[in-house]
């Protein structure tokens, strides 16, 4: 039990330091492997949380199709570094740091109530039926939330038309 | 184990780390990514609930916006190269057509 801990601790702090490195990169480049970096950290503490399938979804759409897109158009557009030349309105980038500090207090106050709660057990038939995997997962899938399901495929398909129509040349 | 709070306030610090991105960066590209990390955020506090009151409503939700997060990814991009073609820039300062 305590080997989880410490495992949600080290991937906790990595999944934080290149989340503080998206922002500090300049290359938008490096922000998104930075960005790889938290999506496998997170997956790594999705496995503490007995959520398996979500952990290989993570890495298989998020570090794996998502991003590679993204890295895809940076290589496409050839992005030059983040560094305007015309900065407008410079004082209201500062008022980042305050607004960040409200939103962090904010949500630690509402944490602080929350009551304790322990993981439940491991159902005493083994762990093949728990939540989190992919039997459970399939399972409600296809049967309780088969609408949001289908709904979410229908604008996987409109995304996809869209996407299509926004990027053509608009000359032929 | 590690407690229901730690993943929420690991949860709320990746998601205030992504807020300030979009506020501090210049970058179309890098706003994105930082709207991605918001995103992940969410779904951490989706799945550590999911796993602590054992139901898999929140596992599902995080599968489907995993989903969401994809078209809009497509279509955040297509239109993020669009802007490219017209103005040869992808600073956010620049693109203020619809400014009064």
């Amino acid at each position: 039990m305590r080997g989880e801990t410490i495992l949600f601790v080290v991937f906790a702090v990595l999944a934080l330091v290149t989340a503080l490195n998206v922002l500090v990169q300049r290359n938008p480049l490096y922000s998104a492997l930075s960005l790889i970096g938290t999506l496998a950290s997170l997956s790594a503490v999705y496995m503490t949380l007995r959520a398996q399938f979500i952990a290989a979804v993570q890495i298989v759409v998020y570090a794996g199709a998502i991003m590679v897109l993204f890295v895809f158009v940076i290589m496409l557009l050839n992005v030059p570094k983040d560094q305007p030349q015309v900065e407008k309105q410079k004082g209201l980038r500062y008022l980042a740091i305050p607004f960040a500090g409200l939103l962090i207090a904010e949500t630690f106050t509402v944490l602080q109530r929350l009551p304790a709660r322990s993981m439940p057990p491991l159902p005493a038939s083994g762990g093949d039926q728990a939540v989190g995997t992919t039997w459970s997962i399939g399972t409600a899938l296809f049967t309780d939330y088969l609408l949001p399901f289908e709904v979410t495929s229908v604008l996987i398909l409109m995304a996809v038309v869209g996407a299509m129509v926004l990027a053509r040349r608009e000359n032929d | 184990m590690a407690p229901l709070t730690w993943y929420l306030g690991l949860s709320a610090l990746l998601f205030t780390i992504g807020a300030v991105g979009v506020f501090i960066k210049r970058n179309a590209i890098t706003i994105f990514l930082c709207i991605e990390l918001m995103l992940n955020a969410v779904n951490l506090a989706l799945v550590s609930l999911s796993s602590f009151f054992g139901d898999i409503g929140g596992q599902l939700f995080v599968f489907i916006v995993m989903t969401v997060a994809a078209a809009e990814a497509a279509v955040g991009l297509a239109i993020i190269i669009s802007i490219y073609r017209n103005r040869e820039s992808l600073n956010v300062d620049e693109v203020d057509n619809l400014k009064l």
